[in-house]
């Protein structure tokens, strides 16, 4: 076997991974603040990429406008869904907010199958980052590599945001006590609909580093949010850092699986979930309560 | 005297089905330092997180400085400039001391400086890198104190502040409480501690049932001392 092969998977191992990361990420921030196992995440990484490919087509908005302006508009509708549905249920069994996101996820498919097919639609690269480097063991496409550098960045800079700032200390502590955040003077309920807007907002980006990779379409989230959820699994929901981690190992470790044995590779995410819930159900950077 | 900063009328205050306030009156005025007593389960804390908007359901009438906030959401009635010091601390383990102590946005001028804050509690400026709920329960309890004079708040609801705690730190806490006195604020105390009440409060009220029944003034503990101890059942 080729060293070609083996870089080349580990690469697209890599892109996953980071894919994987920034979904987790806002999923982790959106569990932490709302309670919420958000299913419709994939939704929200799928109209990332949708309204990149839209901009781009109605109004020439080329991609590294597309990068900001989508997830902003993604942050947005997030925002909007956070206060006319979620808000409903924070006091309703976690069940509910599976159950009421995955009906988003549902509508929001349909919708756009509705609206665009179900047809893969292209992206073109941006010329800026066409073509790649020879590193003479591999080929390096610029593009991937850009893809890998700037969603790690995305991460490490929202891990930043959390942990050293100011606006990372509040909605860490509504994280931890709403009630008494909310006596301290603090406006919990407004954390909350821009903490979901940044969580979403995070896919909807996810979703605009994908669109040249991987063709755009209705459909492409739906897969994706299964093994994001397996993740969150294996990580476990304690820690930032760790659900970054574990995401850009176990995208390695996929790709890793479709060299050495290419028929499991959809099903090592969800063996590795299971060894964890056998040996450490809280995951491996998770806290028991 | 002064005018009344906070008033209660016929409060009724709700956990979930079970009613708890039974038609709770009271009233405080400006500068005035005044206890909830009562025993155990007789709606104290109930009524201060009536007070603060956390309960699920409250009814009747809660004045503060002239506003109405018995439909009010919990930062909004904070924001009037009231400091909360809860029963169990509520310090955060997610932050440390430091980001502890700075978490509450400031609510008016005239709050405690950090130089000050660590002249009166000087554990935590040695301990301001460790987790909150690293600290003992005594350092934890002079973080909820001093996590509030910083805001400026010129009202504090105080819950069972000297609660577990040794008696050295106590009369800390003590010196606290008298310092916030002398500085003009208003204090609403909730304590079992009687001989620590007595020595600070100005009023005490007593609670039954969800309901206030006896009002007591600092002049008159000597004479109904023997209504007091019935009254704590001790």
């Amino acid at each position: 076997m080729s060293s070609q092969v083996i870089f080349g998977q580990l690469l697209v191992g890599l892109i996953n991974g980071s894919f994987y990361a920034m979904l987790s990420l806002g999923l982790a921030i959106i569990f932490g603040l709302l309670g919420i196992a958000n299913i419709a995440q994939g939704a929200f990484y799928m109209m990332g990429a949708f309204f990149a490919w839209l901009l781009l087509r109605e109004l020439g908005v080329t991609y590294f406008y597309a990068l900001i302006l989508s997830p902003l508009i993604v942050g947005l509708i997030g925002a909007v869904v956070e206060r006319l549905l979620l808000r409903r249920i924070y006091k309703l069994p976690h069940e509910y907010g599976l159950l009421l996101t995955f009906g988003i996820l549902m509508f929001t498919q349909g919708l756009f199958i509705y609206l665009f097919q179900t047809a893969g639609r292209p992206y073109a690269t941006p010329p800026e980052l066409a073509g790649g480097y020879n590193l003479g063991f591999m080929f390096l496409p610029k593009y991937r590599a850009w893809v890998v550098v700037a969603s790690l960045v995305t991460c490490l800079a929202s891990w930043y945001a959390l942990e050293k700032t100011s606006l990372g200390r509040t909605l860490r502590a509504a994280t931890e006590n709403p009630a008494l955040t909310r006596a301290f003077g603090i406006n919990v309920p407004s954390l909350m609909t821009f903490g979901f807007g940044a969580g979403v907002a995070l896919a909807g980006a996810a979703g605009v580093l994908a669109a040249p990779i991987y063709t755009v379409s209705p459909i492409m989230g739906a897969d994706l949010i299964i093994v994001v959820f397996a993740i969150i699994v294996i990580g476990g929901m304690g820690s930032i850092l760790g659900s970054i981690i574990t995401s850009v190992s176990l995208g390695l470790l996929e790709g890793l699986a479709k060299v050495v044995y290419p028929q499991g590779s959809n099903m090592v995410v969800f063996v590795v979930m299971i060894l964890v819930l056998l040996v450490r159900p809280a995951g491996l950077f998770g806290r028991e309560r | 005297m002064t005018e009344s900063v906070l008033t209660i009328k016929d409060l009724h205050g709700y956990y979930g089905e079970s009613h708890v306030l039974h038609g709770v009156d009271l009233d405080v005025r400006r500068g005035e330092v005044v206890t909830i007593i009562g025993r155990n389960g007789a709606g104290k804390t109930t009524t201060l997180r009536a007070i603060m908007g956390m309960l699920e359901k409250r009814q009747g009438s809660i004045k503060i400085c002239g506003h109405e906030t018995i439909d009010w959401p919990s930062e909004r009635i904070a924001r009037l400039g009231i400091g909360y010091v809860p029963e169990e601390r509520g310090i955060y383990s997610s932050l440390d001391v430091m980001d502890n102590l700075m978490l509450p946005p400031k609510l008016a001028e005239g709050g405690m400086s950090l130089d000050a804050i660590w002249t009166l509690f000087p554990n935590l400026k040695e301990r301001r890198r460790s987790q909150g709920t690293r600290l003992s329960g005594g350092e934890q309890q002079m973080l909820a104190f001093a996590r509030v004079l910083r805001t400026g708040a010129a009202i504090f609801l105080l819950d069972e502040p000297t609660e577990g705690l040794a008696p050295v730190i106590i009369q800390q806490i003590g010196h606290a409480i008298e310092a916030m006195k002398a500085l003009g604020h208003t204090m609403i105390l909730v304590e079992q501690n009687f001989r620590f009440a007595s020595r600070i409060a100005d009023r005490h009220y007593v609670m039954e049932h969800g309901k206030i029944v006896d009002m007591i003034r600092r002049d008159e503990v000597q004479v109904r001392s023997d209504h007091i101890k019935s009254y704590l059942g001790v």
